[in-house]
């Protein structure tokens, strides 16, 4: 399914990128659940290169969850180097972190997370109030809205709203901080075919024309197709 | 867009949101009527006492100015004897039996008493004539309903209404004080006696004087005794008051716990993702407090609110107390309720504050 640029290092997810906008090497997490220790990622490398759009494959366990988790500072690593947008997140406190996670690193879930007692705008705009920036959108960001299909949906609340618009929603309240990086997990796993089809769509697109550096975890190839490189994971490392 | 947060947060759970309200209010209304209710009683009690126009008090041995007063231990001699004293102008006396609760039934010597504090300003009808005949002020009767002409039983003896005064005049329930005397089987005896100056800038002067001669009574001038109704001076009211402000505290506590760990729980996944979009702690503490915060301010104003229903239902109750509004109260009964509040807000904001992000992402 890869179909991008291949790993060539020492790990099959690092690669020889000049500048990567993410680098991890030796990255490790344990878990303790009970008495037993869970390793759900032992030694993973990867890059990834500003503008890319990289789809994160592995069925569930394999640890693409806890990836996406501590990539974007939502739980610290046990061990090994990361480095975002030139920062390190290995050590990082839990403020920096949040620091990382309000000017970073943006993040789109299954089940899209949106504030069900804020309207779509306000959702959006919590980000920007959050970050300390002016909540106004933009004209750039009003384009971006147009290119969603949601700027005569912004009023609404999201029980009001089909998946699909609450997912594009979604994407806006993560990308309106303009990040480094977006992470999204199964973006589509809530959606049936045809909005998953516009959501990926969408995805590309948002690569393509203002390239946003996209890291997408799914377990589903056709998903994954829709990006330009596929990184498979198992067992808690890359393959 | 805080704020926005806080109310959107507050109106997508009206019902809880409303009982939350109402539970603090409660607590607002408690603590304003029992105060309402106290300075109400203590300042009519002095109204009353200043319109009977005397300058000297003199009240049973071992009485306290905040007893209630049921005997008749003074004879009625002594009034001949005050008024060969020096400066005092006229003496009477007044017989008090009490009644349920904060009533009493007080003997008066009309013709005297009037002498003293003026002419009774009566609503309807006039001062009693026959022996059964009583007279009540306006707060009395509109109270228990009784009109010129009716009829009431009290201490075992039926009285007939002769009149309805304009009250703030010694007693709420008066009758001829030779016949309650009778009633009570005291003839000739009396509760309380009274004297008026010639000079009542001489007040002090003759108390001091009155107290050498009669020892063991407590004397008092008028203006020492209204100054000694106040709730400072009621030690057990005083105590009481403690206790409904503490149990009012603690009612607050609980229904903001309990409305905020609820919110807590139900609200899981998004406080992880106000957190996963780069919200601190701080932040999501400051809005579960802001909206602890505008829970008691609202409670405190519908608070303020239903103290004026409790006003209402004080008139409207055939009770002898009476519930003033005590502005400078509101901001205490708020303090309290506000402090009630973040108390219980404390435990599901620290919840809230450690919650996992993604534990708290994937909460169903």
């Amino acid at each position: 399914m890869s179909n991008g640029t291949g790993p060539t290092l020492d790990s099959p997810g690092a690669t020889s990128l000049s500048q990567p906008i993410i680098r991890v090497r030796g990255l490790t997490k344990v878990y303790r659940v009970g008495d037993v220790d869970v390793h759900a990622l032992r030694g993973v490398d990867l890059d990834l290169a500003a503008g890319e759009f990289v789809a994160l494959v592995g069925a569930s366990g394999s640890g693409k969850s806890t990836l996406f988790h501590i990539l974007g500072g939502l739980t610290p690593p046990t061990s090994g180097t990361i480095l975002i947008d030139g920062r390190s997140v290995t050590g990082m406190t839990n403020h920096e972190r949040t620091e990382l996670r309000k000017t970073t690193v943006g993040f789109v879930f299954q089940k899209y997370n949106l504030l069900p007692t804020l309207s779509a705008e306000d959702n959006i705009k919590l980000v920007e109030y959050i970050g300390g920036r002016p909540t106004e959108f933009t004209p750039e960001f009003v384009e971006i809205l147009k290119l969603l299909g949601i700027q005569d949906r912004l009023k609404h609340k999201p029980r009001a709203l089909s998946g699909g618009q609450q997912q594009r929603v979604a994407i806006a309240r993560a990308i309106i901080k303009k990040p480094a990086i977006l992470l999204a997990d199964e973006p589509t796993g809530n959606l049936d075919s045809e909005n998953s089809a516009a959501v990926l769509g969408l995805l590309k697109d948002l690569n393509q024309r203002t390239g946003q550096t996209i890291l997408m975890i799914t377990h589903d190839p056709e998903a994954a197709a829709y990006a330009a490189r596929s990184i498979h994971m198992r067992d808690g490392r890359i393959v | 867009m805080l704020n926005k947060l806080i109310l959107a947060n507050l109106s997508h759970r009206p019902v809880r949101t409303i009982l939350s309200v109402l539970a603090i209010a409660v607590e607002v209304t408690m603590i304003l009527t029992l105060v309402g209710v106290s300075h109400g009683t203590l300042d009519s009690t002095a109204e009353r006492a200043r319109g009977v126009g005397a300058d000297i008090i003199i009240r049973p041995p071992g009485s306290s100015v905040m007893s209630s007063l049921s005997s008749a231990p003074i004879s009625q001699k002594y009034i001949a004897w005050l008024m060969q004293q020096p400066h005092i102008s006229l003496a009477t006396g007044t017989v008090v039996q009490g009644l349920s609760g904060f009533d009493s039934i007080t003997g008066v010597d009309f013709p005297v008493f009037e002498r003293m504090s003026g002419k009774f300003d009566f609503a309807s009808g006039g001062a009693p004539v026959d022996d059964n005949d009583m007279i009540v002020d306006d707060y009395y009767a509109r109270q228990h309903k009784l009109q010129v002409g009716s009829h009431i039983n009290l201490i075992n003896h039926d009285w007939k209404i002769s009149g309805i005064f304009s009250g703030g005049k010694l007693a709420r329930i008066m009758v001829k004080l030779p016949v309650l005397q009778q009633v009570m089987d005291r003839p000739g005896y009396l509760t309380v006696l009274y004297a008026k100056l010639d000079d009542p800038r001489q007040a002090d002067t003759v108390a001091k004087d009155l107290k050498t001669q009669l020892k063991g009574y407590p004397i008092y001038t008028m203006d020492e005794l209204t100054s000694l109704y106040s709730i400072s001076n009621v030690g057990m009211l005083k105590d009481f008051i403690g206790v409904v402000i503490g149990v009012a505290v603690i009612v607050g506590f609980i229904v903001v716990f309990m409305a905020m760990y609820t919110a807590v729980l139900e609200r899981t996944r998004e406080i992880g993702t106000i957190k996963a979009v780069g919200g601190s702690a701080g932040l999501v503490l400051s809005i579960l407090l802001r909206e602890t915060l505008l829970l008691a301010v609202l409670g405190t104003l519908v608070g303020i609110l239903l103290t004026y229903g409790t006003q209402l239902l004080m008139h409207a109750l055939p009770s002898n107390l009476t519930q003033e509004t005590v502005y400078t109260w509101w901001p205490i009964a708020g303090v309290i309720a506000i402090v009630g509040a973040l108390l219980g807000a404390i435990v599901p904001g620290y919840k809230a504050v450690q919650q996992d992000v993604t534990e708290a992402l994937s909460y169903e």
